[in-house]
């Protein structure tokens, strides 16, 4: 959690909830078990809204009460995997968005929290795969899910300026399926989300591989015109 | 009119009937967890149910206009199997849930030492929680059953005004009505209460303290009887100030009491998802 959510959350608590949370945080840290209860009951003590940076307040308080957990390595997994388990989906993205937080400040934490990260991607609540898919799953997954998963962000419409990691991770085979993904959506008359094109650009040839250029002589007018749509997106003349 | 439904199973009903609750003027409802018709034979079966009636069910209300909260219990029936004990042990993850405003359904069903100790734990877990209460009183030997009731949650010491004893009946409701603790009645097609003998109670024994519920569930059962029940108020007399009392105050002022009772006007909003998923079928 970067230091400025921090200090919006110090900003945005009032003085009831700060001291609700202040409680909850010495309650934790001296029993982790009662972090079960607790957690759960952020929201209608802290609040819901946005906080900042795509983070809500609830995300933010959650975090904090994360960070207290006496426990390390194997014992703070099992912990925060229950959390997620039991949770709704406000306490399963507070989880996701935690976990670089909790590796940050116990590398033996490593990536025990990764099943919590596929099992996001496998959903359908573009919420949790955006949470899932910050700074911990751009260091752990591995290449074919890291690809998978922005591919699915695109399907889900979800920006890819929300995946973090993406300009250090995003390699020749990304660019073929993202390639081919727009020769789809052009096959099919359709628009192509522009934010697809940086990533293919970066490879040259991966374009001309998918076959979507010769969608400008295509029979039907609707396939020519996404054709010259997205040729002119690529080009960055659009 | 408007209407709280104050113990209705959800789960078990159609997009139909949330039609027509809402066309009848229902505009919120609490399910109590209780058992399916068949028994479940893991904890890990509850705790999906727990989550369905957390999650999917109040996406489901909502997207008929209708609130939809819940109670979360280990039931008494299930309460004899030993399979099912654990739930008790992660029913305080669940009772700090926003959408739980009871502990509940919890109380007899054939009056055993299992049902003895299910139902004085959960009473504690009430009190930890500041939750009321939702008690179930036996079909079978219901004036025995309902005493005994009656005297372990006295034990327990959780306030009476955080309880509320659900399916009495003529033979019941006076001794309920003395402990202090709110009265709950379900009005059945068959069994149980007619719309008719409840407003015989309501007259003989005032409105206040007494709710009225449909417990539609998965057996021969009628979500509309909140309404029906009302109408037949009317019919007899009562005024719709002391309708809407029975209908709506009378329920929200009881869960009320859970502190987590937030009854914002919900629009049916047919674009959002539970999950990344919706109600609708191919085609629409």
């Amino acid at each position: 959690m970067a230091p400025h959510i921090l200090t919006a959350l110090d900003h945005h608590l009032a003085p009831e909830a700060q001291r609700w949370l202040t409680d909850a945080v010495a309650r934790v840290g001296d029993d982790p078990a009662a972090v079960r209860t607790v957690f759960p009951a952020v929201g209608r003590h802290c609040g819901r809204g946005p906080l900042a940076a795509g983070w809500t307040v609830a995300d933010a308080a959650r975090a904090r009460l994360l960070a207290a957990l006496p426990l390390r390595g194997a014992a703070l997994a099992e912990e925060i995997t229950a959390l997620h388990r039991y949770g709704d989906s406000a306490e399963q993205r507070a989880v996701l968005r935690s976990l670089a937080l909790l590796e940050d400040s116990d590398a033996s934490f490593a990536d025990l929290g990764l099943p919590l990260v596929r099992a996001a991607l496998w959903g359908n609540d573009t919420d949790l795969i955006e949470a899932a898919l910050g700074p911990y799953a751009a260091r752990h997954l591995d290449e074919d899910a890291y690809r998978h998963a922005v591919l699915k962000c695109v399907f889900c419409g979800i920006p890819l300026d929300r995946v973090a990691g993406l300009t250090e991770r995003a390699d020749r085979e990304l660019a073929r399926m993202l390639a081919d993904f727009a020769h789809e959506r052009v096959a099919a008359g359709r628009d192509v989300p522009s934010d697809v094109w940086p990533v293919v650009r970066a490879h040259p040839g991966a374009l001309e591989a998918s076959g979507l250029p010769g969608e400008v002589t295509s029979s039907s007018s609707d396939r020519r015109a996404a054709a010259v749509a997205a040729l002119a997106a690529f080009t960055g003349a659009a | 009119m408007r209407i709280f439904d104050p113990h209705i199973h959800m789960t078990s009903r159609t997009t139909d009937d949330y039609e027509a609750m809402y066309a009848a003027g229902v505009r919120a409802v609490v399910e109590p967890s209780f058992w399916l018709g068949q028994p479940r034979t893991s904890v890990d079966s509850f705790t999906d149910y727990f989550d369905a009636l957390l999650g999917w069910e109040p996406y489901r209300a909502a997207q008929f206009g209708i609130q939809h909260r819940c109670t979360i219990a280990l039931n008494p029936k299930e309460a004899n199997d030993p399979r099912c004990a654990g739930v008790l042990d992660v029913l305080p993850r669940y009772l700090a849930k926003d959408g739980v405003v009871a502990v509940g359904e919890i109380g007899y069903d054939s009056m055993t030492p299992a049902e003895d100790e299910a139902l004085a734990r959960q009473l504690e877990l009430a009190v930890q929680h500041g939750l009321p209460v939702l008690v179930h009183t036996p079909h079978r030997d219901k004036a025995v059953g309902t005493r005994r009731t009656l005297d372990v949650v006295r034990e327990s010491g959780i306030p009476p005004e955080h309880v509320l004893v659900d399916h009495l009946n003529e033979l019941t409701v006076s001794m309920v009505a003395d402990s202090g603790c709110w009265m709950g009645f379900s009005v059945y097609p068959h069994t149980k209460m007619s719309e008719d003998r409840m407003v015989r109670i309501l007259q003989e024994h005032g409105t206040g303290r007494k709710l009225v519920n449909s417990a539609a569930d998965w057996g021969r059962s009628d979500p509309l009887k909140t309404r029906k029940t009302a109408d037949a108020m009317l019919a007899a007399g009562f005024d719709a100030d002391t309708v809407d009392q029975v209908m709506w105050g009378n329920p929200v002022a009881f869960y009320g009491q859970s502190g987590r009772l937030d009854l914002a006007d919900v629009k049916p909003d047919e674009t959002a998802l539970f999950e990344g998923n919706s109600i609708k079928r191919g085609g629409e």
